[in-house]
């Protein structure tokens, strides 16, 4: 069971803004999802080795070569704001 | 060729055609753009650009003029909206990317560039591919051809409808629970979800990394082993992409079959199977029967399972993906805010839907301190052991056959405020996600409603080449698939 505030925690974690309305429909809804997922519970995993990929296979290594080009003014014409090259975001530090 | 003989041949006898110069990528195009804009009104399109599109066809044809064209040359094609296009907006279905025009192609379209398609427009679907309805998207519902009060399916419903509807000769599309075989199964089309790792996830929007793959949504198995052929294949810009050369999937389509066994998994024909599907799987078998195949019996106790773990593993990985979206460097952001954390909760608040936000929030908890044994760890060792009891189907059989879905497209509506019910859609195609294996769908016939019933088709890793003969063959025998809803024939 998820209480309201149980998703109000959650969603401050996730940087969401639940309302009072949607943090009532969120907490009945995650508690039949969290219900759902219980039922995993009916099969003993103890000595299994977790399972992450598919293939089991291990993340693929390469030179450490500079490969990209620099596209910072592409790549900074599509951000709601900028300004000398940088990325605007509210202040952070007084 | 005139517009009508156009619209409903094959991908297959349209890649002929054009390479006879029977017709050209310009009248092609110029065609499945007519029909587009006769407003079928599905809502299958959430952006179709007809001038590039008319663009990129004026070139594939001065390519086939010198000779130097290949199967795809001039095909126009669907792409769902989760595949970057450069210079062309890639929503993803969400208002948080409602403005977003990718700086670069994903490896799947870059590959279709080459091959000369033509981008005919992006297709909708559910929000960040979350949903089975394709009711989650930013940009509204899209409805099934064959009956408009009922959902395509999802999450690649759009992709499903407009081929289904003749509005594109193919379209790609994603699965990561089953978004391209639950829709192809309620729209009546044929779906494949290669191997995790054979299609490059390079700029296709992350949903569950670890899940997702791209594959497409085509009327006949012929037509996906002509669009699997371009697509398939190492990608250094993946990190999970797999180094194995594809296989050839047109050239193995006739292969003889009999001799091969089918598995039937006791656990995909149990309580929650409408009846009318499985009267139809059941027919589709004898006719797998009639070809020299052989069936078995199998049991495979852990799949029923396999919902409550793919709703661990899946929205844990969206929880993560989807941190990236903070209306900081692309995207939309809230026009007001206090600070950078208020600017980050209402950006994310206002940009995404009630499903991707209750996934984002289930992730989160089932990540967060003091639960991670107990769920994401759990879900990864029992995702062992559903991949373990392939590893043992595979012992005894070539192929497992099934439903693609407990049911047949339902009503528009009649499940989105009952999140449990929607995710049950997936039941029969999760398995193959968290296992990374692939599978298809093909049309093996109609309910007594006239929607479609889908047969699904799973197979060892890499094995498309024998899925699609599998899929081929069944589809030299039957008819199903070149059915076409009424008031789209």
């Amino acid at each position: 069971m998820l209480t309201q505030s149980d998703v109000e925690r959650i969603a401050h974690l996730a940087r969401l803004h639940i309302d009072e309305r949607e943090s009532k429909v969120f907490s009945d809804s995650l508690s039949q999802i969290l219900a759902l997922i219980e039922e995993m519970n009916a099969v003993d995993t103890s000595n299994i080795e977790p399972m992450a990929h598919p293939q089991d296979v291990g993340l693929r290594l390469r030179k450490d070569a500079v490969t990209e080009t620099d596209r910072r003014t592409e790549f900074q014409e599509i951000a709601p704001a900028t300004e000398n090259g940088l990325y605007v975001v509210p202040k952070v530090v007084e | 060729m005139g517009p009508e003989a156009v619209i409903n041949k094959s991908l297959a006898e349209l890649s002929r055609a054009l390479q006879s110069k029977e017709t050209s990528s310009v009248d092609l195009t110029r065609a499945f753009l007519e029909r587009m804009d006769t407003g079928q009104g599905l809502n299958a399109f959430i952006t179709v650009d007809g001038d590039r599109a008319l663009e990129q066809a004026r070139a594939a044809d001065a390519r086939i003029a010198r000779g130097d064209a290949g199967s795809l040359t001039g095909m126009p094609l669907a792409h769902k909206d989760i595949f970057c296009t450069k210079g062309l907006l890639t929503t993803c279905g969400s208002k948080i990317l409602s403005n977003f025009v990718a700086p670069y192609n994903a490896t799947l379209i870059e590959r279709f560039n080459q091959a000369g398609a033509v981008i005919l427009g992006k297709t909708n679907m559910d929000e960040f591919a979350m949903g089975s309805s394709n009711e989650t998207s930013y940009f509204g519902a899209v409805e099934n051809p064959w009956d408009r009060a009922c959902v395509p399916g999802g999450s690649s419903g759009g992709s499903a409808a407009a081929v289904a509807a003749r509005l594109a000769p193919a379209a790609t599309g994603t699965d990561t629970g089953g978004s391209i075989r639950q829709p192809a199964a309620f729209c009546g089309i044929t779906g494949l979800k290669p191997s995790y790792g054979r299609v490059s996830r390079y700029g296709m929007v992350a949903f569950a990394s670890s899940l997702d793959q791209g594959g497409v949504l085509t009327r006949s198995a012929e037509d996906a082993a002509y669009l699997l052929s371009v697509m398939a294949g190492f990608d250094p810009r993946d990190s999970t992409s797999i180094d194995r050369p594809a296989d050839d999937y047109v050239g193995s389509l006739e292969q003889d079959i009999s001799g091969l066994t089918i598995g039937l998994p006791r656990q995909f024909f149990g309580e929650g199977l409408d009846p009318e599907v499985g009267r139809r799987v059941e027919a589709a078998i004898e006719e797998y029967k009639r070809l020299g195949v052989k069936a078995v019996d199998i049991d495979m106790p852990n799949c029923s399972l396999a919902v409550p773990c793919y709703y661990v593993l899946g929205p844990a990985e969206a929880s993560s993906n989807l941190a990236r979206y903070d209306g900081v460097r692309y995207g939309y952001r809230a026009p007001e805010y206090a600070d950078l954390i208020d600017m980050y909760k209402k950006t994310r608040s206002q940009g995404f839907g009630a499903e991707v936000k209750r996934r984002i929030l289930i992730g989160t908890y089932v990540l967060s301190a003091g639960y991670y044994d107990a769920y994401y760890l759990k879900a990864l060792k029992l995702r062992r052991l559903i991949a373990q009891e392939f590893e043992q189907a595979f012992q005894i059989c070539d192929l497992i056959v099934g439903p693609t879905t407990p049911t047949t497209a339902f009503k528009l509506g009649a499940k989105v405020d009952d999140p449990i019910a929607m995710y049950l859609n997936d039941i029969y195609t999760i398995p193959a996600n968290l296992s990374g294996l692939p599978g298809i769908s093909i049309p093996a016939g109609f309910d007594n409603a006239g929607h479609p019933v889908g047969l699904q088709l799973i197979g060892r890793y890499f094995d498309e080449a024998r899925l699609l003969n599998m899929a081929h063959h069944y589809q030299r025998v039957t008819d199903w698939h070149k059915h076409t809803p009424a008031g789209f024939a």
